[in-house]
């Protein structure tokens, strides 16, 4: 704190302004993939192939984008690819009752195969549009997007019949049953919308800095899961995780304290495991959450 | 009985990829003598093979031993980078003779390991916090913590790549090379590997022949039952837990003390996350993990020499491994439905 204060103020308003976009930009990639997760998690299937879907996003988007030279294109191709791998995940845990922690795992390993296998362009791709807003500045328009989508989400899950019964597969093995509703459909609906949200997450990323690289994704999709545990399941919550954690990671980025930026980006993930711990507050999972018999 | 999906991935993964192969216009004959060629054609090679699968026996036993118990550890990888950080920093700065250093090093590595596995073992042991979630928790903090340390205080002066300074020698494990004829000076395979067997063994004891096994598996298998035969689960998770991550942990100390002799900023490929295929692969079993980590070992040192001769991307096996391994998920659930 002690150079803190040796600065003057202007300069600390500018880095303030520089540090508003940057975690904006953070947030974004992990927002979509948690609000993804939370839908697989809701109902009932444990989603650790986040990362994987992120990455077939991205891998998507890149192919799509630089084979049409529209962003458009890439953006529906990277959201066809996770939802593609995403199905992957779903037939061998829903209809084979895989474990489903081991599953999500391949899956990633999956996905880093197909990209290293057939290794796509390291060529610019155009972006998705910026929209300018009056007052908070110019923005990629899927970052306006995210508050819609956690705001559609939250009224999804938690105020309409299907999102009653998605959350149903996640809280019983039997709910759904007894009202003669097939339990497989909605996790299957669940694990797919995950595809969906984690692979625009990844297209995001591409979008953002143009370019793909393999190790575009950086754990995001892991850290997404973190959001989602932090955020107790809950939409608004669970971007709210994501957006300190975009903090926490654009304070590297910005520069702001004297403090290594390892450090500070440590602090999200003590604090997911202090939340977990139910030392502050309490994370509480779908009672069904990973439980394919009853 | 038990062994027979994981012939048939491993069967299907080398049919798999000479398909892809043929569908690329590429000899797939080739391909197979390259395998060959590269890993068996001479004791150097396979001696390669070998210590590049020394990694993977300790973690594909590390994550075998907590399923078991019914604990999935997926933290091996931040549990090999703080020991590795660990046996590097008592390898830098206590100079003494290897007899004292190396058994130094290996239990600084370990204890590191220990904690870095007990940790969500407590933490679930106490509070029901899922292991899953906070061994990746752990990953994160021991790859920050590891890459802080290695670019600031233990920064190697006057180097542009962020690795700490070489580890006396006396901290370092002898190359077998200078023990076994008939491999050539060259050879990196080192007593690491002999660790790496000795854990098998130990791990292969403990389950089946101790009271401290029996436990474990009782509590993998049925928790109510265990509890009451007077087993109270929660120690077991912790022990075993820690345990974990101690035989993970090893798997730095054979890059730190056996290869590089230095701790190198993101030294590990992924060997903590492999270490799931290899347990799942061998079927949890030690003698079983032992040898799906020499065939990972395998694909890793064949992958270069595909890449280098045959213009194959090294993806290939990676993307043969990410199916195999669903393949093994699923097939209790395929065989089930081909029965019904």
């Amino acid at each position: 704190m002690v150079s803190m204060s040796g600065r003057d103020i202007k300069e600390i308003k500018s880095m303030i302004l520089d540090l508003i976009p940057s975690t904006l930009r953070m947030t974004t990639p992990i927002g979509y993939a948690a609000i993804g997760g939370i839908y697989s998690e809701r109902s009932g299937i444990i989603n650790l192939a986040l990362e994987g879907i992120m990455l077939m996003g991205a891998y998507g988007y890149v192919i799509g984008a630089h084979a049409s030279g529209s962003a458009w294109v890439g953006i529906s191709v990277g959201i066809g690819l996770g939802v593609l791998i995403s199905l992957f995940h779903a037939v061998a845990t829903i209809t084979f009752h895989a474990e489903q922690i081991v599953t999500g795992i391949s899956i990633n390993i999956l996905a880093l195969g197909i990209t290293e296998y057939l290794i796509p362009t390291t060529e610019r791709v155009p972006s998705l549009p910026d929209i300018g807003l009056p007052f908070i500045g110019s923005y990629s328009i899927l970052v306006l997007a995210l508050p819609i989508l956690m705001i559609v989400s939250h009224v999804f899950i938690y105020y309409t019949p299907w999102g009653l019964r998605l959350r149903a597969a996640g809280e019983s093995t039997e709910a759904l049953k007894t009202l003669s509703l097939s339990r497989a459909k909605w996790q299957y609906v669940g694990v797919l919308l995950s595809g969906i949200f984690a692979g625009i997450g990844g297209c995001f990323l591409v979008s953002d800095v143009h370019h793909f690289t393999k190790g575009i994704i950086g754990g995001r999709g892991y850290e997404a899961l973190a959001a989602v545990i932090f955020g107790n399941w809950r939409p608004l919550y669970g971007v709210a995780a994501c957006l300190l954690f975009g903090f926490a990671s654009s304070l590297d980025i910005v520069d702001v304290l004297n403090i290594p930026d390892q450090l500070i980006k440590i602090l999200p993930h003590i604090l997911t495991i202090v939340v977990l711990a139910g030392l502050v507050g309490r994370s509480r999972p779908p009672e069904a959450l990973g439980k394919m018999k009853s | 009985m038990k062994l027979i999906p994981s012939v048939i991935a491993i069967v299907g993964f080398f049919l798999l990829c000479g398909i892809v192969l043929i569908l690329r216009g590429q000899n797939a004959i080739e391909f197979y003598r390259t395998i060959y060629l590269s890993g068996f054609s001479s004791f150097d090679e396979f001696g390669s093979v070998l210590f590049n699968a020394t990694p993977l026996i300790f973690t594909g036993l590390a994550v075998a031993i907590g399923y078991k118990a019914g604990l999935f550890n997926i933290g091996c990888e931040g549990q090999l980078f703080v020991a590795a950080f660990a046996a590097a920093l008592v390898g830098i700065h206590i100079n003494l003779p290897s007899i004292l250093l190396i058994p130094f090093c290996l239990c600084a590595a370990m204890v590191a390991g220990a904690i870095w596995g007990g940790v969500p073992g407590l933490l679930k042991a106490k509070f029901g916090a899922h292991e899953v979630i906070n061994t990746i928790m752990m990953n994160f903090i021991a790859l920050a913590l590891t890459n802080f340390l290695v670019t600031s205080v233990y920064k190697e002066p006057d180097q542009m790549i962020p690795h700490t300074s070489q580890i006396h020698d006396t901290a370092r494990l002898p190359r077998l090379a200078g023990m076994i004829w008939f491999l050539p000076d060259s050879n990196y395979l080192n007593i690491s590997f002999l660790i790496a067997c000795a854990c098998v063994i130990f791990c292969y004891i403990l389950l089946k022949h101790t009271r401290w096994g029996y436990e474990l598996r009782l509590v993998g298998n049925a928790p109510e039952v265990a509890e009451y035969g007077g087993i109270n689960p929660r120690v077991v998770t912790v022990w075993v837990m820690a345990l974990s991550g101690t035989i993970a942990g090893l798997a730095g100390v054979a890059d730190v003390m056996g290869y590089r002799y230095r701790f190198a900023d993101s030294f590990s490929s992924g060997w903590g996350f492999t270490g799931i295929a290899v347990a799942l692969l061998g079927r949890n079993h030690p003698f079983g993990v032992f040898a799906a980590a020499i065939l990972f070992g395998l694909l890793n040192k064949v992958a270069l020499d595909i890449e280098l001769f045959m213009n194959v991307p090294r993806g290939l096996f990676l993307l043969g491994q990410g199916i195999l391994i669903i393949w093994l998920v699923c097939q209790e659930g395929i065989s089930k439905r081909l029965k019904a």
